[in-house]
C-alpha cells in the first residue's frame, strides 16, 4: 500500500427519526415492526396526492448543515429524481440537487481518529424521502411502506478519507452529531444509516491537491453497517491494488457490497449510468429561508459530543479516556449529566456510570433509556456511601439488587444495616474479642500472620458484617501491637 | 316541467319555497344523464343510487352536479378516463369534492374526458368519444368534454372540470357555456389526478357567470394538503358580480386576432373574428375601453411548443405512479418490470404514449437545457409580458379557438400552423396561473362560439365581474341545447 494512496468519499444516508411525521406526508415517522401501519395515501403514490413539506425536518436538516459548517440556501427547493423501482411507489423521489442548492453545501467536518484530529470537506448535505422497504422471498416480494417518505439526510463528502479506519471514525463522529443534535437515533440496527462508498487509488507520490491524480473510482452502493463500510473499503483497496499492480486499469463503475462473500460485485459501468431526469418539484413552492429562522436554529443547536468531552476534561477533571467513554453515546452522557446535576460527586458519578452502569447495559444488551436505575436512584446509593451508611461492597450489592428486583435502592439501605465506623465502638468490640482469645494471640505473636484474618472474621461475626473493614483492620493492628 | 336547465339561484329559491324537492331534482338529473349518455357518451359513471339531500341556506345544497372523472371521489369509480385506472375506486375525496359535500351539493355522475386530461378533442376517453349536444357530428373539445356536453344539454347547472392548457375554457366555448378556472392555488388540487402540476387547475363549467362564482366560492380555500393553495377567504366571487364595469380597461393582442393575418382563413374563422370584434363593441357600450396591444410574434410562435415541452415533461413524471401494482389492473409478467410494462402498454392510448416519449426526451440530461429549461425561460418571458399588460389593463379579451366546434370525422389533435396562436393562447393563462373565464358570445354556422377574459393573478373578482357585465349585455346567458340531435 505504500505505492498507492486511497481516496475515499462517502455518501452517508441517515434517516431522521426525531420528527413526528414523514417528510412530505402526515403519516407517523416511527420505526415499527408491523408492516404498513404508518402509511398515508401519498406514501403509496395514490393518484391526486401531493407532498407537503415537514418544516421540522427542514429545520433539523438546516441544523445539520450548520454543524457541518455548510452554506445554507436562501430558498428551499426540492427536485424530482425520476426512476422506476418497486420500492418507490411514485416512481420518483423528492430530493435536492446541487442546483438550486440544497440545505447545505461546501462545508467541513473535524473528527478524531486514533487521537488525531482530521478534516473532511463536505460537498453537500440534502434532505430527501426514503423509499419503502422490500422483503424478498422465494417466489414473491413484500413491500412495507412504513419507511416510504421517512425523512432522509444524505451527506456527500469529498474524497478526503484515506483508510477504512478513518471512514469508520468519521461515520461514528457523524452518528454522534446526529444523536446529540436530536436529529436521529442513527441506529444502524434499525437500518437508519446506509452508506455508499467511493474508492479510488492514486500514486502516493503524486500531488493530492490535483484531482487529475486521484485515479478512477468505483462506487460501492448500499452498505448497511460500519463494519460493512470497513470491510468493503479494505476489499476494494485490495482489489484495485491488484489491478494496478498487474498493470491494469480500474474501471469507473458501480458495485455492491456482498456481505456473505465479503466482496464487492459489479452492478453497472458508468456508460449505463441512469439518467434521473431531475426537475424542480412543481408541487412545493420555493420557500424563503429567513435570517431570523437561521439565527433561531443556530441558537438551538445542542451541545455536541466534542463540546461535552472538552467540558468533562477541563471542568470536571476527568481523564480523556473516561470523558471519551461517557460521551460516546448521547443517552449515556445525558444520564451522567443528570447525575452531576443531582450533585453526585463528578468523579464518583463518572466511575459509577462508566463501570457499573455501562457494564450492566452491555451485559443485558439494553439501551440506557430502558435502564431501571435512573440517576435519582443512583444518588440514593452514592449518598449512602458518602454518609458511611454503605460500604462500597454493600453499595454494589444494593445496586444490583435494586435492578434485579426493580425496587428503589433506598429499600435496601437502612440505619440498622449501616456500617460501623465509630472508632470507640469498634475498639470496644475488638478489645472484648481479644480479651477472650489469648490462645490465638499467642499463635499470632509467634508468627502465624493468617490468624489476623481470624480476628477480622470474629469482628464481622460479632457485628453481623457491619464493621467498617478498613477501620477494623487499623484498630486490630494497634490493639494487637499493645498486647 | 324541467328544472335542470335553470340557474343555481333559481333552483335554490324553488327548493327553499318547497316548489320542488332535492329528490325530484336528482331524479330528473339522472334521467337526463341517461338520455345524454345515449347521445353524447358524456359519462364514465352515472350514480343511479344518488339521493336528494338536505336543503339549507347554502345555494348549492340539494342541487345535482357532475364531476370530471379525474377527481378522486371516495367509494366512486374514478378512472381519469384511462384503462390504467378502469377499476380504481379511491378511498379519499379530493378537497374540492369535500368542500362541495359540506355545502350539501349532490353528485350524480362522473364525466368522461380526454385520458388524464391529455387531449383537446374529447375523443380519447377509454369509454369512447364525447359528442357535442349542439351537433352530434361535432366534437366537444377537451379535455372536460363530458362536463361541457352535460352542462350544455341541461343535465345539471354545473359540472367540475380541470384545466391544464384550456381544458375547461375551450370545451365551454364549443358547447356554448361558461368555463372558469380561477387563479392557480385558489382551489386545492389535492385529489385531482395530476397531469402537469405547474399548469393544472381545478375549475367549473356552468351556464352563467354567477353560477361559476357560486361554485368556485364553495370549491376554493387554503388546504393543508396542497402547498400551492393560498388563503382566499377575503375573495367573494358572487358578491363581486355587480356589473359595474364603467372605466375598466380591456385589451386584445393584435398578433392573435388581426384580420390581416387570416386573409386566406376559412369562412368560419372570419365570421368568428367578426363576431369577436362585435363583442368588443359590446364592451365599449358597457363603458369599458378596449385597446389593441402588440406582443412579440416570436414569443407567441414559441408558446405552443413551450406548452408541449413543459406539460409532457411533468406528465411523464406524474404518471409514473401508474404501474398497476398498488392500484389499477395488475399487468402480466414474470417480474415487476414486465408487469409494469404490460400494464402501461395496454393501459395508455397512443396519444399519451407519444406525450410520454416527448416528456422523457426533453428531460434527458443532454436535452434538458435545450428543451425543458428553454421552455421554462420562454414561459417566464410570456408571463412577464402578460403581467406587464396587466399593469395597464384590467384584463385581456380574446376569442376562443379559430371557430366553432370541429367535426369529429375530420378531427385530429394536430395544429394548423397559421391559426396556432388563436387555438393555443389560452395556455398562457396556465403558464401564469391567471384567472380566466370563457363565456358564449354568439354562433357561427349554427354552432356556439366563445370569448375569453383573462386577468392578473388574484384578480378573480374583477375578471368575473367583467364577464358578468358582458354576459348580461348578450343573449347567451343560461343557454341550453333545446333538442339534442
Amino acid at each position: 500500500m505504500t505505492k498507492y494512496l486511497a481516496k475515499i468519499g462517502l455518501e452517508m444516508h441517515c434517516e431522521m427519526s426525531e420528527t413526528n411525521t414523514k417528510v412530505f406526508s402526515a403519516a407517523r415517522n416511527s420505526y415499527s415492526e408491523s408492516p404498513n401501519t404508518n402509511v398515508r395515501p401519498l406514501d403509496m403514490g395514490f393518484p391526486g396526492t401531493l407532498p407537503v413539506v415537514n418544516k421540522e425536518a427542514v429545520r433539523l436538516a438546516l441544523m445539520a448543515s450548520m454543524i457541518l459548517n455548510c452554506q445554507q440556501p436562501e430558498y428551499i427547493y426540492f427536485e424530482r429524481k425520476n426512476y422506476y423501482y418497486p420500492d418507490m411507489p411514485k416512481n420518483f423521489q423528492i430530493t435536492q440537487e446541487t442546483k438550486p442548492i440544497p440545505v447545505g453545501i461546501y462545508g467541513k467536518v473535524l473528527y478524531e481518529c486514533d487521537g488525531e484530529i482530521k478534516e473532511v470537506r463536505v460537498n453537500n448535505i440534502h434532505l430527501e424521502e426514503d423509499a419503502a422497504s422490500l422483503d424478498h422471498f422465494y417466489a414473491t416480494s413484500n413491500i412495507d411502506y412504513n419507511r416510504a417518505g421517512v425523512p432522509l439526510l444524505e451527506l456527500v463528502t469529498e474524497p478526503d478519507i484515506h483508510s477504512a479506519k478513518e471512514a469508520v471514525a468519521f461515520l461514528e463522529h457523524m452518528r454522534s452529531v446526529y444523536q446529540y443534535a436530536g436529529i436521529s437515533e442513527a441506529d444502524s440496527k434499525k437500518g437508519q444509516i446506509r452508506c455508499d462508498v467511493n474508492v479510488s487509488l492514486m500514486d502516493a507520490s503524486a500531488d493530492e491537491k490535483d484531482p487529475r491524480n486521484w485515479g478512477v473510482r468505483a462506487e460501492i452502493k448500499n452498505i448497511n453497517s460500519f463494519g460493512g463500510v470497513r470491510d468493503a473499503i479494505n476489499y476494494e483497496i485490495e482489489r484495485q491494488t491488484e489491478i494496478l499492480n498487474n498493470g491494469g486499469e480500474v474501471e469507473q463503475e458501480t458495485r455492491r457490497w456482498d456481505e456473505e462473500s465479503g466482496t464487492t460485485i459489479r452492478m453497472r459501468s458508468k456508460v449505463d449510468a441512469i439518467d434521473y431526469k431531475y426537475f424542480v418539484e412543481p408541487n412545493i413552492p420555493k420557500y424563503k429561508v429567513t435570517k431570523e429562522w437561521l439565527d433561531e436554529i443556530k441558537a438551538s443547536i445542542p451541545e455536541l459530543a466534542m463540546d461535552r468531552k472538552k467540558k468533562y476534561i477541563e471542568e470536571y477533571g476527568l481523564s480523556p479516556y473516561d470523558a471519551g467513554v461517557l460521551v460516546k453515546e448521547k443517552d449515556i452522557s445525558d444520564y451522567f449529566e443528570k447525575c452531576v446535576a443531582l450533585n453526585i460527586d463528578v468523579k464518583q458519578a463518572a466511575n459509577w456510570v462508566s463501570v457499573n452502569v455501562i457494564g450492566e447495559l452491555n451485559k443485558e444488551n439494553i439501551s440506557i433509556k430502558d435502564f431501571y436505575l435512573i440517576p435519582e436512584m443512583l444518588k440514593q446509593i452514592t449518598d449512602a456511601i458518602n454518609s458511611g451508611t454503605l460500604s462500597s461492597k454493600q453499595a454494589k450489592e444494593v445496586f444490583f439488587k435494586a435492578i434485579e428486583e426493580k425496587k428503589e435502592p433506598k429499600n435496601y439501605i437502612s440505619k440498622e444495616n449501616a456500617q460501623i465506623s465509630d472508632r470507640d465502638e469498634l475498639t470496644k468490640i475488638i478489645c472484648e474479642i481479644l480479651d477472650n482469645s489469648s490462645t490465638q494471640i499467642e499463635q499470632y505473636k509467634s508468627g502465624r500472620d493468617n490468624i489476623f484474618d481470624y480476628f477480622v472474621g470474629q469482628v464481622m461475626k460479632n457485628t453481623r458484617g457491619k464493621a467498617n473493614p478498613v477501620i477494623t483492620k487499623e484498630i486490630l493492628h494497634a490493639e494487637l501491637d499493645k498486647r | 316541467m324541467s328544472y335542470m336547465d335553470k340557474s343555481i339561484e333559481e333552483l335554490h329559491k324553488l327548493l327553499i319555497n318547497g316548489d320542488v324537492t332535492s329528490d325530484e331534482l336528482v331524479k330528473e338529473s339522472l334521467e337526463k344523464s341517461h338520455e345524454i349518455q345515449d347521445k353524447c357518451n358524456a359519462f364514465v359513471t352515472i350514480l343511479d343510487d344518488a339521493k336528494g339531500g338536505k336543503v339549507t341556506d347554502n345555494l348549492l345544497s340539494g342541487i345535482p352536479y357532475g364531476v370530471k372523472d379525474n377527481y378522486s371521489t371516495k367509494d366512486i369509480l374514478s378512472t381519469g378516463s384511462s384503462n390504467t385506472l378502469k377499476d380504481y375506486i379511491p378511498f379519499f375525496n379530493a378537497t374540492a369534492i369535500e368542500n362541495l359535500n359540506e355545502a350539501g351539493a349532490i353528485k350524480v355522475n362522473k364525466t368522461a374526458m380526454d385520458e388524464f386530461g391529455m387531449g383537446g378533442t374529447g375523443t380519447t376517453a377509454h369509454t369512447g368519444i364525447q359528442r357535442n349536444p349542439w351537433d352530434l357530428t361535432c366534437m366537444c373539445a377537451g379535455s372536460s368534454s363530458g362536463s361541457a356536453a352535460a352542462v350544455a344539454a341541461g343535465v345539471y347547472p354545473y359540472a367540475l372540470g380541470s384545466d391544464t392548457g384550456d381544458s375547461i375554457r375551450k370545451p365551454a366555448a364549443y358547447c356554448g357555456i361558461v368555463g372558469y378556472k380561477p387563479t392557480y392555488g385558489m382551489i386545492s388540487r389535492y385529489g385531482l389526478f395530476a397531469f402537469a402540476s405547474s399548469l393544472d387547475h381545478c375549475g367549473v363549467l356552468t351556464r352563467s357567470v354567477r353560477d361559476a362564482a357560486i361554485v368556485v366560492d364553495t370549491m376554493k380555500g387554503i388546504d393543508e394538503n396542497d402547498m400551492t393553495t393560498w388563503d382566499s377567504s377575503n375573495v367573494h366571487l358572487l358578491d363581486a358580480c355587480t356589473g359595474k364595469v364603467k372605466g375598466m380597461k380591456l385589451c386584445y393582442i393584435k398578433e392573435i386576432v388581426d384580420r390581416d393575418k387570416y386573409k386566406n382563413g376559412s369562412k368560419e374563422l372570419l365570421e368568428h373574428l367578426d363576431n369577436f370584434y362585435k363583442t368588443l363593441d359590446k364592451c365599449r357600450e358597457l363603458g369599458m375601453t378596449v385597446d389593441e396591444v402588440s406582443v412579440d410574434e416570436a414569443l407567441l410562435k414559441a408558446q405552443p411548443s413551450v406548452y408541449v415541452v413543459i406539460s409532457c415533461a411533468e406528465a411523464t413524471s406524474n404518471m409514473s405512479n401508474l404501474t398497476g401494482i398498488v392500484f389499477g389492473p395488475r399487468g402480466k409478467g414474470d417480474n415487476y418490470i414486465e408487469m409494469m410494462k404490460d400494464h402501461r402498454t395496454k393501459g395508455f392510448s397512443p396519444l399519451i404514449k407519444r406525450r410520454f416519449v416527448i416528456g422523457s426526451y426533453v428531460l434527458q440530461k443532454e436535452n434538458q437545457e435545450r428543451y425543458f429549461k428553454n421552455a421554462q425561460r420562454v414561459r417566464r418571458l410570456l408571463v412577464d409580458r402578460w403581467k406587464e399588460i396587466f399593469k395597464d389593463y384590467d384584463a385581456v379579451i380574446l376569442p376562443v379557438g379559430s371557430g366553432p366546434a370541429k367535426h369529429l370525422d375530420g378531427s385530429k389533435d394536430i395544429l394548423d400552423e397559421n391559426t396556432a396562436a388563436l387555438e393555443e393562447h389560452l395556455q398562457i393563462g396556465n403558464f401564469g396561473g391567471f384567472p380566466s373565464i370563457t363565456i358564449p358570445d354568439g354562433f357561427v354556422s349554427g354552432l356556439p362560439v366563445g370569448v375569453n377574459i383573462t386577468g392578473n393573478c388574484y384578480e378573480d373578482e374583477k375578471v368575473l365581474n367583467i364577464a358578468y357585465a358582458l354576459e348580461s349585455a348578450m343573449d347567451y346567458k343560461g343557454q341550453v341545447v333545446k333538442e339534442v340531435k
